[in-house]
């Protein structure tokens, strides 16, 4: 039990490993939020006139609003005038080909194991890298266009599709959605846009590396999605910044339309800097995620790997809209030292023979704190809906918390809805086995938790799967259980 | 805008008659408490689901009843000859309707004024109102504000009394809508045992509002049963508080039994505040018509090593509404805990709604917790199974709705009480 204890001291004090700056110059503004500097951010981005009108509405909005209380997380009061809300590293000369990215940065790319070149020549994933707040470089796009994917940063977007961008954004997340979706509809800097044309089947899988570089630099990205029919796309994000000693606020939003027959899957693993031992620093992740299966048959996948941020509050959600579509959600949340976690789903059966499941596994260690929350709703015409829900928590300690709150709302007599939730540490008996067997205690909790979260895993894309067993590994290092 | 003053003027009124400077000072600080927590609307957490509004636009008269021996005996349940009955009539204990059959030395039955003047009184300064720990809200505090004539029962240490507990609350709502706010605490010293059975009867067709808190204190090495069922008209409804905290090692059994009423809120709290605590919840609701009913349960591991175990089963038929919402808290010293909850439920209507939310909040590691829930269907296989055989459609459902039920009546241990529920039952699902 001693032994236990150590072990589970030193990983707590395993130290963050993403954790350094890239030195590049910066394009800031200053600090604080108001009508002109959200003109000025619209005007840096040189966007066209409704783009700005959009963006003044949902502040006027997000101004008559107060932040939420209710998820089961603390942080001290956030000062919103206290962020810069748009730092741009700053072009040399306009970008034609990879070669001419500042070395710098891509040497922090290789840093963080995933270097462009590499990825461009040996794994055929197009990568749109978001280095603070524009996109830097943009790959496999010619390759994509042939198609008539469209893969591009959503400012790019506004100016070159604005009637895509006009009849999509803010249809899923309306921007008086909630508090931190109005703010990111009032300030987002970046994000990404696809669009998949009707019968086109995404021949590689699309990423983006997005990574918060600039001191006190709120991020604000705004992902956007649409699969028109009979269309498959894989997306990837994933995100680790450097360590820093201020709270760094994030505030994304992602929306996914999925049109009659398509498929999206959205995969992610977040790492961003979880704050320090003591809890002091790392980044608030407030995210709205949701998506649409608006056309029948369609179908969209979120599955999730959390291992980073001092505090996450996400609930990537699927509405199912059309008639016979599937909403899934995987995710392993891993919470550890004094991160706090809130996330979970909801699934709103609206249609008719919707099926929808849910697997989310969180693990707490330290004092940290990881919560589930989720909604299934049916609603009186989903007919036939289906749902089945499984939420377990492992607990790595006996100073954190593990805690579920699901909510299942069911108004239609022939929907299905099944839900189960377990609690528990690592059972003594397993790791008794394991020893047994000349595996020492470290392996044996490796093992035993890698299979708790295999489930999740075995969703993510290949390019995926690697790092995230990488960074669950690290987060583990040394607990022995 | 509901309109509140009614009960200002009340609370002043009661503030005229003299009391025990104990249960003034309860009232006090609850009217406070109401004053400032208002009543619960669909932005409190824990009513998000059930709106009691409706019953506040109305106002209750609160005046005498003519309620005789013959009405009760009319209401009685099977086995009351060999029962200790006590008998509530509009929320305030009437001695003389009242049948106490077990002796001085098994149990004491006082009334909570004459409790708090005498022996008791310090016993009951200790334990009454513990509940405004755990419920914060403004109906709960509305009862403590006018804790008037409830009832204290001691169960004496070592004794287990021959004769079982029944409560009848009986509401006269022949000439005026009428509110009862019983209120009652039970002590059940160590080494005892209470069997207790509660049923709500509304008289009349005017409107009735029971807002109820009883609280149980469970000492060293005894045993509770309680059983509690609620199965009255349409146009009367009830926010029932029953707070159990087991303070000594003890084991605890409880029933709840919901069948028809208006809106029927139920707040089941068992505080396990001792090592290697034992408790079972179960919970059976069959709703047809616009019934609403919402059963809260709530589950504090306070102590390591406590056990619990819940079962909580319903029918939504017609328009009506269940509500369930398990919560099951494992403080931080609460280790080696294992507590389980299920809650299963079948949707036969398109204009029922089922809302459930199981909650799991864990601060220690050493335990194993689990929930589940199910909404689903009646198993078409087996009905398809009974019509295959000549039994009719509405017949087999019945048959199989019976049987869904069982798991949760088998627990019910008195004999004559679960045949009397299975009567309940049978006459309840089978009105066409």
């Amino acid at each position: 039990m001693k032994d236990k204890q150590d072990s589970l001291e030193q990983a707590v004090l395993n130290d963050y490993k993403y954790g350094f700056v890239t030195d590049i110059d910066t394009d800031v503004i200053p600090k604080g939020l108001n009508e002109d500097v959200i003109r000025l951010i619209s005007h840096k981005k040189n966007e066209p006139e409704w783009m700005l009108e959009w963006r003044l509405k949902a502040y006027a909005y997000w101004l008559t609003l107060e932040e939420p209380t209710w998820a089961n997380i603390k942080y001290p009061v956030i000062d919103y005038q206290d962020i810069i809300y748009y730092a741009a590293p700053k072009p040399k000369k306009q970008l034609n080909s990879l070669d001419e990215v500042d070395p710098e940065l891509l040497s922090t790319f290789e840093k963080l194991g995933i270097s462009l070149v590499e990825q461009k020549r040996l794994t055929g994933v197009a990568v749109d890298v978001v280095m603070d707040s524009v996109s830097i470089a943009t790959s496999f796009k010619e390759q994509l266009s042939e198609i008539g994917v469209i893969f591009c940063s959503i400012s790019e977007a506004i100016q070159q599709h604005p009637e895509l961008v006009k009849k999509y954004m803010g249809s899923v997340v309306p921007m008086t959605d909630n508090y931190f979706a109005a703010l990111n509809s009032a300030v987002f800097t970046d994000g990404s846009f696809c669009f998949i044309p009707k019968g086109v089947r995404c021949p590689m899988e699309l990423s983006t590396y997005f990574r918060i570089n600039t001191e006190n630099a709120g991020q604000f990205e705004r992902t956007l999605i649409v699969a028109e029919d009979e269309s498959y796309v894989s997306y990837l994000e994933g995100c680790t910044a450097p360590m820093r000693d201020e709270n760094q606020l994030h505030a994304a939003v992602v929306e996914l339309l999925a049109m009659e027959k398509a498929e999206i899957k959205y995969s992610t693993v977040q790492n961003w800097y979880p704050g320090d031992k003591e809890g002091k620093g790392g980044i608030y992740n407030f995210v709205t995620k949701r998506g649409i299966c608006k056309g029948d048959y369609s179908k969209i996948s979120w599955t999730q790997v959390e291992t980073g941020s001092a505090i996450t509050w996400k609930y990537p959600s699927v509405i199912l809209k059309g008639d016979h579509t599937i909403g899934e959600f995987y995710s392993v949340a891993f919470t550890n030292n004094h991160q706090q976690a809130d996330t979970g789903t909801k699934m709103i059966h609206l249609g008719k023979n919707t099926r929808s499941r849910i697997v989310a596994k969180g693990i707490s260690a330290g004092f940290s704190q990881n919560s589930y929350r989720g909604l299934v709703r049916a609603s009186k015409h989903a007919t036939n809906a289906r749902n089945y829900s499984q939420c377990d928590s492992l607990l790595l300690g006996d100073k954190c918390g593990a805690h579920t709150f699901p909510y299942i709302e069911v108004k239609n007599k022939t929907a299905i809805v099944e839900h189960e939730a377990t609690t528990s540490k690592i059972g003594e008996d397993q790791l008794f086995y394991c020893r047994q067997r000349g595996i020492d205690p470290e392996e044996a909790v490796a093992l035993i938790v890698n299979g708790f979260a295999k489930e999740v895993m075995n969703q993510l894309p290949m390019e995926f799967a690697i790092e995230a067993q990488k960074l669950l590994a690290i987060s583990m290092e040394g607990s022995v259980g | 805008m509901i309109d509140l003053t009614y009960f200002k003027e009340q609370f002043e009124q009661l503030q005229l008659e003299d009391a025990d400077e104990h249960i003034a000072a309860i009232r006090k600080q609850s009217f406070d408490t109401f004053n400032k927590a208002g009543l619960p609307t669909f932005h409190t957490e824990e009513w998000k689901y059930t709106g009691i509004s409706s019953l506040f636009n109305q106002t209750y008269a609160q005046i005498g009843h003519t309620i005789t021996a013959a009405d009760v005996a009319a209401l009685r349940m099977p086995g009351h000859h060999k029962a200790n009955e006590l008998v509530f009539v509009n929320g305030r204990f009437d001695f003389s309707l009242s049948n106490i059959l077990s002796s001085d030395t098994e149990m004491k039955v006082l009334s909570l004024k004459d409790a708090v003047n005498g022996e008791y009184r310090d016993l009951v300064g200790k334990h009454l109102n513990k509940s405004t720990e755990y419920i914060k809200d403004g109906i709960h505090a509305l009862n403590g504000a006018f804790i008037t004539e409830g009832v204290f029962i001691h169960i004496l240490k070592g004794k287990i009394p021959h004769h079982p507990i029944y409560v009848y609350h009986i509401l006269d709502s022949r000439q005026h809508h009428t509110l009862a706010q019983p209120r009652s605490l039970i002590y059940v010293d160590e080494n005892s045992k209470l069997q207790l059975t509660e049923t709500y009867v509304t008289l009349g067709s005017s409107d009735s509002f029971c807002n109820e808190v009883l609280e149980i204190v469970v000492e060293q090495n005894a045993i509770v049963e309680y059983y509690k069922i609620q199965n009255d008209t349409a146009n009367a409804s009830q926010v029932s508080t029953t707070h159990i905290r087991q303070v000594g090692r003890s084991y605890v059994h409880t029933v709840a039994i919901t069948l028809n009423g208006g809106i029927v809120r139920n707040n089941m709290n068992l505080i396990l505040d001792a090592t290697g605590n034992e408790a079972h919840l179960y919970g059976l609701y069959l709703l047809r018509g616009k019934t609403h009913a919402d059963n809260h349960t709530l589950i504090d591991n306070r102590k390591p090593e406590c056990f619990s175990n819940q079962l909580y089963k319903g029918i939504a038929d017609d328009s009506s509404t269940a509500v369930f919402n398990g919560r099951i808290m494992v403080q931080p010293d609460a280790q080696k805990t294992n507590s389980f909850q299920s809650n299963k439920n079948i949707l036969l209507s398109d204009n029922a709604t089922i809302n459930t939310k199981p909650q799991l909040e864990i601060f220690a590691d050493d335990v194993k917790c689990s929930h589940g829930c199910t909404v689903g269907q009646l198993d078409e296989e087996a009905l398809f199974y009974l019509r295959a055989r000549g039994i009719p459609k509405e017949k087999a459902e019945v048959l199989l709705l019976q049987a869904y039920s069982a798991d949760v009546l088998a627990h019910i241990k008195p004999m004559a009480i679960r045949a009397y529920v299975e009567k309940l039952i049978y006459e309840h699902l089978s009105i066409v």
